[in-house]
């Protein structure tokens, strides 16, 4: 077969339930057995047998999880490749350590729909299902595809960007070097290299530092706060925020009229948006505002409608009712503290009375069954582009892990003398992990930076 | 009027850098060849710098040669100067440069191709294609002789719809004067090639009586210098180098450019054609880096027997006046006489993606193109794909499958398939960064990497392989011999590592580990444990490099390794991408026009992603699987 390892979640994320890392590959037994403490050697076991044990972190000897391990051995498996399947404590945390941890240890993260490919290659999916495993591929593909463009304007492009600028302006003097050894260039030395290694190393690292408390998932679910003016969105914003602590304080809002706030619920990164309030209106500045929140909810993977308990309903508020119900919508009825006058039997004429939350963001009173039903959709995967959020992000923390330690070599080599066309394998390959956070391929930007930076010819 | 007057397996037409190798590949392999050339004066002719090799270009050399090609042969006869460039970095990169006599160096490969069996050498301008049912069958010239052929290469260098741009003046012509081939671009277009339109440019030659040379920098060759061929022994012009000399651009020369740029037609909107960035004139130079003060102007003598000299850095299509000027306020040529004025060229080239990776063309079948017309720049560059077109249009006439150079096994393959995969929009260079596994495409290496190719293909004599696969015999021993010598921390092995400052052993430790020290080469553990038989320089230095760089080798190769699974991963050509279930447009469009051999070489399209890979894989496996079982039933 000769391929290459790989590995993801192979589990629906869930609560309280068993959640699975799936690694397929000629190195499956071994990148798990690296990560595997138990009686038994992972290596020696017989086939199709079950072992309970520990994955540890071998650098820091850290309990991630304690854990069941099934080795198949090919071709007797889902993909016809030795697999090995690691039954974690089910939610978000454990699973998540886990995969990070494999994908450090030589696998690496399985494209969309690729077990079922390899499945289907090695002839284990019957020739009639060749379509069916093509249309698995294309929509998981698009929808990662989505994502990833999502994410290209996040924040932690913004990081990388300038990270990967400094990489390539070294490079092109080293390229320089070699291809124009008479050019009047100055050498790159030894010192140059490790300043610029040493400095977006240390930009990495703070990345994964950060990454560990979960900051890195800024891009997480989108979540818009849509209704009228004055239902209490921003309140229940500040609610939220307030009792799942606030990942991000200080971002300002993308525009004046849309403010953001990105938190972590049971472990689900959600991005919230507090749109402006949308109502008709005549006000050209208003009207703006309400394109704007337009806008975001056309873009949100899920949608709180806030409505006011204290208030008959609208007819904006109806038009919204009407346009959002087959979007991943949540209602939520505010400011249950003051006396009722909305009818809530027409909103149930298109909402399930599961979609219906009641509660006061003013008094923090029913925020947690908010919360039980976001994560109730997240979890019944009725929202999407979730965990194709989550997962891309630990192919992230693999990718930020493997620019560290080119960066590391590259540091170690030019303290050796090695020549510096050597150092540049490393340099190259620092930038190119780099590059694949961003989803660009390299390409011809080297030579581009070459000769916009350096006057070169004849 | 036209005549029958010959028949050929091969027809060559061009006999520049890329036309002397395909015709000599072609002959030697067995094929009745014809080179036909539109002036029999300009063999091997080098209209632009006086000079073979340097990085990159100097490993294309060593593979040509290590391939069973001319060009390393040729230059090693008729260099002036030899110099290896940056033996201060790793050796994979370390690069032979000559000065040629540009003369001598024609005169010699002329005199190659007219001593070659089954090789025709003829005067003779090509106008037409003959063609019958979409393939190539011959040629005909402008005095009317029609040549009938089973292949033909064309080599047309700058030569296709050539023009010359000087200042305000313009007009047709190929390089140095020469006659243009205007017709035979017509032909091409009516063929159905899509044709793309490059321009280069070349600097004064001025008389070297007239430099004083005490106002510049000697820049001399290697004492002993190394050959470019594997086979050339000892030459005894090494001990006559010439060298070149070294000067600088100043203040006077940018404001006069600067004051002229109007009548320069680079901005006067007088040049249409894309002109490579990595070569660019000096009104260029001076306009897009404005802050620099001064420029780097190399003066390189152009043979033994002429007062020549090439003015290096000083590319210009200036009007011939701003040229003395400009000349003039260079420090050592205040008073130089100027025999040439520089000039830019503009040319008619086809564009790469409409070939195979065979270098044929995927509109008409035995007609393969090489050098400057796939939109290359550069001798080596020409030459390389030139040994290629000769070989695979041999091939062809004799029924055999195409030879194709993989990225991994040379910077022809990597050139091969960044024009046919990706084309480009200005002419193309070859740089070392080009490769992904420079590493592995060592100047040194060349021989082990290509070689048993050469051999295979005959064109490496079976005298010549012999001494190879002893070479490598003798690499392989000489290394597993240093696996199993142990050295212990004695008194004679402290003290040889005390003198190299390197730190003593405090244990024992076998060859290898010893000689990965960074301070520590072959030589000194020869002097404590010589090699049992007598080994070659060339020997000692393959296994210090092989030994010392392991860690960084088998890190590329792994990435090899990986690629070379996909590359193995053919495409049939009768595919029909625009009928696979699940493939995105754009990547049907992609797939469509270059048409990919291989998985591998899909995958290193623009635009076309892992997705769609996948889904290609799938379908692949669909259809061979229906494929086998129709065989099967």
């Amino acid at each position: 077969m000769g391929e290459d390892t790989i590995a993801a979640i192979a589990t629906a994320l869930g609560e309280g339930s068993i959640a699975v890392v799936r690694v397929s590959g000629p190195d499956a037994i071994n990148t798990v057995a690296k990560v595997f403490k138990s009686k038994q050697n992972l290596r020696e076991v017989p086939t199709h047998t079950v072992q309970y044990g520990w994955i540890v972190d071998p650098h820091n000897d850290n309990v991630l999880d304690e854990v069941l391990v099934t080795v198949m051995k090919g071709p007797r498996s889902f993909t016809a490749e030795d697999v090995v399947e690691i039954s974690t404590h089910g939610g978000i945390v454990a699973v998540k350590s886990v995969l990070e941890l494999v994908l450090r240890h030589g696998a690496r993260l399985a494209e969309p729909g690729e077990f079922t490919k390899r499945a289907f290659l090695n002839g284990r999916i019957d020739l009639a299902q060749a379509e069916a495993v093509i249309d698995l591929i294309r929509s998981k593909s698009d929808r990662a595809f989505q994502v990833a463009r999502k994410q290209a304007e996040g924040a932690l492009s913004k990081q990388i960007v300038p990270m990967r600028q400094q990489l390539i302006e070294l490079l092109a003097h080293v390229e320089v070097n070699i291809d124009y050894p008479e050019h009047d260039v100055d050498d790159v030395s030894s010192g140059l290299i490790r300043d610029n290694c040493s400095s977006v190393l240390k930009q990495v690292q703070e990345l994964l530092i950060k990454s560990n408390e979960g900051k890195i998932l800024r891009e997480g679910i989108v979540t818009a706060i849509a209704g009228r003016p004055n239902a209490g969105k921003s309140s229940l914003l500040n609610a939220l925020a307030r009792e799942n602590k606030a990942i991000v304080t200080d971002i300002p809002g993308t525009t004046r009229d849309i403010v953001e706030e990105t938190i972590s619920l049971s472990g689900i990164p959600l991005r919230l948006l507090d749109t402006a309030g949308i109502r008709e209106t005549s006000d050209r500045v208003e009207q703006i505002g309400v394109e704007r929140s337009h806008g975001a909810l056309n873009d949100a993977d899920l949608i709180l409608l806030v409505l006011n308990h204290h208030e008959p309903l609208h007819d904006d508020e109806r038009k919204l009712l009407k346009q959002l119900k087959d979007r991943s919508t949540l209602i939520v009825v505010n400011k249950i503290d003051l006396p009722g006058q909305l009818v809530i039997e027409e909103v149930e004429q298109d909402y399930a009375k599961e979609r219906i939350v009641y509660l006061s963001a003013k008094e923090g009173s029913g925020i947690e069954q908010l919360e039980k039903a976001v994560s109730g959709m997240f979890f019944s995967g009725a929202v999407e582009s979730g965990d194709i959020t989550y997962v891309s992000n630990a192919r992230h923390i693999a990718l930020l892990h493997q620019t560290k330690q080119s960066l590391e070599d590259a540091i170690r080599a030019s303290y050796e003398s090695v020549p510096i066309d050597l150092i540049q394998i490393d340099i190259a390959a620092s930038w190119e992990s780099l590059g694949h956070i961003l989803g660009d391929a390299a390409g011809d930007s080297l030579l581009d930076q070459i000769f916009s930076q350096f006057c070169l010819g004849k | 009027m036209t005549y029958r007057a010959g028949d050929y397996d091969v027809i060559v037409i061009g006999a520049g850098h890329a036309g002397c190798e395909a015709a000599l590949a072609a002959a030697r392999m067995g094929c009745e060849t014809l080179l036909l050339t539109i002036n029999l004066d300009m063999v091997a002719f080098m209209p632009c710098n006086p000079s073979v090799g340097g990085p990159a270009k100097g490993h294309v050399v060593r593979e040509i040669d290590a391939l069973g090609g001319e060009m390393g042969r040729n230059i090693d006869k008729t260099f002036i100067q030899m110099r290896m460039l940056n033996t201060a970095k790793g050796p994979a990169v370390h690069a032979l440069r000559a000065q040629a006599d540009k003369f001598m160096y024609q005169h010699k490969m002329k005199e190659t191709i007219e001593q070659q069996e089954r090789l025709t050498l003829r005067q003779g301008l090509v106008e037409d294609l003959m063609i019958e049912d979409g393939a190539c069958v011959g040629v005909v010239t402008k005095t009317g002789a029609e040549y009938g052929a089973k292949t033909v290469v064309l080599t047309t260098g700058t030569y296709l719809r050539g023009k010359v741009i000087l200042g305000e003046l313009m007009y047709e012509s190929g390089p140095n004067n020469q006659q243009p081939a205007v017709k035979l671009s017509e032909a091409l277009k009516r063929c159905g090639f899509q044709l793309a339109r490059f321009k280069t440019g070349t600097p004064p030659r001025v008389h070297e009586d007239s430099i004083d040379f005490s106002k510049t920098e000697i820049q001399p060759g290697d004492d002993k210098p190394k050959y470019f061929s594997y086979e050339t022994g000892y030459m005894a012009h090494s001990e006559q180098q010439i060298p070149c000399w070294l000067t600088y651009t100043s203040e006077e020369t940018h404001q006069i450019i600067n004051d002229n740029l109007y009548r320069a037609p680079m901005f006067s909107g007088l040049i249409e054609g894309t002109g490579p960035r990595y070569c660019p004139s000096i009104e260029d130079k001076i306009v897009r880096f404005a802050d620099k003060p001064k420029h780097q102007i190399f003066l390189e003598p152009e043979g033994r027997n002429t007062k020549e000299y090439y003015v290096q850095g000083l590319s210009t299509s200036m009007p011939e006046e701003v040229q003395i000027d400009i000349l003039r306020s260079i420090p050592g040529l205040e008073k130089v006489e100027m025999m040439r004025p520089g000039y830019a060229i503009e040319y008619d080239a086809v564009i790469p993606t409409q070939l195979w990776p065979s270098l044929e063309t995927k509109i008409v079948q035995n007609l393969f193109t090489a050098g400057q017309i796939n939109g290359t720049s550069g001798y080596e560059e020409a030459a390389g794909q030139g040994i290629m077109a000769g070989i695979n249009a041999a091939r062809k006439v004799q029924g055999a499958e195409p030879v194709i150079i993989d990225r991994s096994k040379g910077y022809i393959g990597v050139m091969i398939d960044d024009l046919v995969t990706k084309g480009t929009n200005e002419p193309y260079r070859l740089l070392t960064s080009r490769a992904e596994y420079r590493l592995l495409l060592r100047h040194d290496n060349a021989d082990l990497r290509l070689t048993p190719i050469g051999f295979e293909i005959g064109l490496i004599t079976e005298a010549r392989h012999q001494k190879f696969v002893e070479k490598r015999t003798r690499v392989e021993a000489e290394i597993e011999r240093l696996k199993e010598t142990k050295f212990r921390p004695d008194e004679t092995v402290q003290a040889m590592l005390a003198q190299a400052e390197s730190a003593p052993l405090s244990n024992t430790v076998d060859g290898l580990t010893l000689l990965r020290r960074p301070e520590l080469t072959y030589g000194h553990l020869e002097s404590l444990t010589p090699s049992p038989i007598e080994l070659s320089d060339d020997i000692k230095e393959q296994v210090e490099i092989q030994v010392k760089y392991t860690g960084y080798i088998e890190k590329q190769q792994i990435q090899v390794d990986r690629m070379e699974r996909m590359e193995k991963k053919r495409i049939p050509d009768n595919i029909d991408y625009d009928i696979i279930y699940g493939l995105a447009v754009e990547a049907k469009q992609k797939l469509g026009k270059i048409r990919p051999l291989s998985i591998g070489q899909a995958s290193r399209i623009s635009g076309v992603t892992p997705a769609d890979l996948s889904i290609l894989l799938v379908h692949l496996e669909h259809y061979n699987r229906v494929t086998a079982a129709a065989h099967g039933s």
